[in-house]
């Protein structure tokens, strides 16, 4: 089974990613990434840049619009993911409590997979939309 | 409690196999290094429920292990030479930390975990052994799990198990990885393993049990354990390759109710981006290393060939057929050969590839198999030949052991005389 794992940083926009008074982290993220890698487990990862460098797209009632946010406080917001391969839930879980970080929470979410899907509701989509 | 419990088995099954694989190098017997790990599973199920899980839980079940060593050595008679060898030993455990364990790591050969798999893959092993042995010590699958995931009784993957274990005791295997020729000899019977692994979940249909479908990842995550510990095979970056891209189809390869879908008739956007990628890029480390692709490379190339083309129609038949012909030169076989036949009847025309069908039609191997008269049939259809095509779906079908498949070749028996030629599958 597959497991996201989002990283939200407790750190300010202005402190965001790496930099030279933090490289002892960054390295330390470097091995800690390297020993998912060598268990096998690791599927892929990547760090975001800070929201700014992005934007919001809201859809009410189909309709989409675009805004430079609002932006949820900065502990609401992502900072980067690993996508990763474990046998349990609590595998996930121990993995992401070994992250090198010194402040920071990990949401862990289960992704869903092709069986994961009823039968029936695969096949209402084959039917009615195609395959 | 029971949250508890499961917290442990997931650490246990993070550090388990560099827990044995350390224990090993120091008792120079791996029966004896998992029961030394069991040992400390057993202490740190009675310790953490109550204290918590340790800040650095590989570090305290080594030491607990390493404890448990020594007391063991005391109750014995032998017991002062042994526990000096053991004392030697430990000084440099002491100072072993996490960090440590991944800088071992790093170390192509010599390196605990693979000198751990290797001693799994042991050739004065049976198959089965090594398959049961590799699960039990490097995946950290309990006894019964193995038992389900192979259909077996537990009693006969336990004595298995035992006597794996005593065999390479009672031969003095020395516990490390084997180096240059040797390497070269030892390799393909790891991937083997590996692969076995791999075609025994992919085996299981989707209403079986967990354990058994799981194997697959766990052949994957070996694999790519694998490609870190011996960067510089291309096999093993081949193999690694070869079952991410054949992964990537597990999800297209049923039908509604379960019925197996060939190859070209699966819906493609099913097949698991993710996984080609990766098996892409594993393919391409097997490719830029010195030397030719080996038969796991090959496959896995052959697999790229299909995983690129978007749609059916827009497969590389001719580089596919290159490929079978390589992998016929290097690991030639009857099946390999069938494969090439319906690569170069894609590639070249039905005439190619029958051609090739004559030359192999006297193979023993495949007497009494559906498999040849079932691609001769499809080759005929396509030149048009339609009444041989007919009499070699009958006879296909008269062979075969599996009734779906019967009932299918039956039916393509009767369409071949009667429609225009239809696409064909391999």
């Amino acid at each position: 089974m597959r497991f996201m794992m989002f990283m939200y940083p407790e750190i300010e926009e202005k402190d965001w990613g790496p930099k030279v008074d933090n490289v002892e982290e960054v390295a330390a993220m470097g091995r800690y990434n390297e020993e998912l890698r060598k268990a096998g487990m690791l599927l892929s990862l990547d760090g975001l840049q800070p929201p700014s460098e992005g934007g919001v797209v809201s859809i009410a009632d189909g309709k989409a619009t675009i805004t430079d946010g609002p932006f949820a406080e900065a502990k609401e917001v992502v900072g980067g993911y690993w996508l990763i391969q474990a046998r349990s839930k609590e595998e996930a879980l121990e993995w992401a409590s070994r992250c090198p970080a010194e402040n920071c929470r990990i949401e862990v979410r289960r992704v869903f997979e092709m069986e994961d899907f009823p039968q029936e509701v695969q096949d209402a989509v084959e039917e009615n939309f195609g395959g | 409690m029971a949250e508890a419990a499961r917290a442990i088995e997931a650490v246990w099954r993070i550090e388990s196999a560099r827990l044995v694989a350390g224990l090993a190098r120091m008792v120079q017997d791996v029966g004896l290094a998992e029961d030394l790990a069991q040992d400390a599973l057993v202490a740190a199920l009675e310790k953490w429920p109550a204290d918590g899980v340790p800040d650095n839980p590989g570090a305290w079940l080594m030491a607990t292990a390493r404890n448990r060593a020594i007391d063991r050595m005391r109750r014995e008679s032998n017991f002062r030479s042994k526990q000096e060898e053991i004392a030697r030993e430990t000084g440099a455990l002491f100072a072993m930390e996490r960090s440590d364990f991944e800088a071992a790591a790093d170390e192509e050969i010599g390196d605990d975990l693979l000198a751990l798999i290797f001693t799994c893959c042991h050739p004065l092993l049976s198959r089965e052994a090594r398959v049961a042995l590799t699960l039990r010590l490097l995946g950290g699958l309990t006894t019964p799990e193995i038992a389900r995931a192979f259909l077996a009784s537990e009693a006969t993957i336990a004595q298995r198990l035992v006597r794996a274990k005593k065999t390479l005791r009672e031969a003095r295997v020395p516990f490390e990885a084997p180096r240059g020729a040797e390497l070269d000899e030892r390799l393909p019977s790891v991937l083997e393993v590996v692969y076995l692994v791999f075609n025994e979940g992919y085996a299981a249909s989707a209403g079986e049990d967990w354990v058994r479908r799981d194997l697959c990842e766990e052949a994957l995550r070996l694999g790519r354990i694998l490609a870190e510990l011996a960067p510089r095979e291309p096999e093993v970056h081949g193999l690694a390759a070869l079952l991410e891209i054949q992964a990537s189809r597990v999800g297209a390869r049923h039908g509604p109710s379960g019925e197996p879908v060939l190859l070209l008739d699966q819906d493609r956007g099913r097949w698991d981006p993710l996984l080609i990628v990766r098996g892409r890029r594993a393919l391409q480390r097997a490719e830029e290393l010195p030397g030719p692709l080996g038969p796991y490379g090959l496959q896995a190339a052959i697999a790229a060939c299909h995983a690129r083309a978007i749609r059916p129609e827009e497969t590389d038949w001719v580089r596919i057929a290159a490929l079978y012909d390589a992998l016929a030169q290097i690991q030639p076989s009857p099946i390999v050969d069938l494969n090439r036949a319906v690569a170069l009847g894609m590639a070249f025309g039905p005439e190619a590839g029958l051609a090739l069908l004559d030359e192999i039609e006297d193979e023993k191997a495949l007497a009494n198999n559906h498999l040849l008269p079932s691609v001769r049939g499809d080759l005929l259809e396509k030149a048009g030949r339609k009444d041989e095509a007919a009499a070699e779906f009958k006879r296909a079908a008269e062979v075969t052991q599996n009734a779906q498949e019967r009932a299918l070749l039956l039916r393509r028996a009767r369409t071949a005389s009667t429609s225009t030629p239809s696409r064909g599958k391999s």
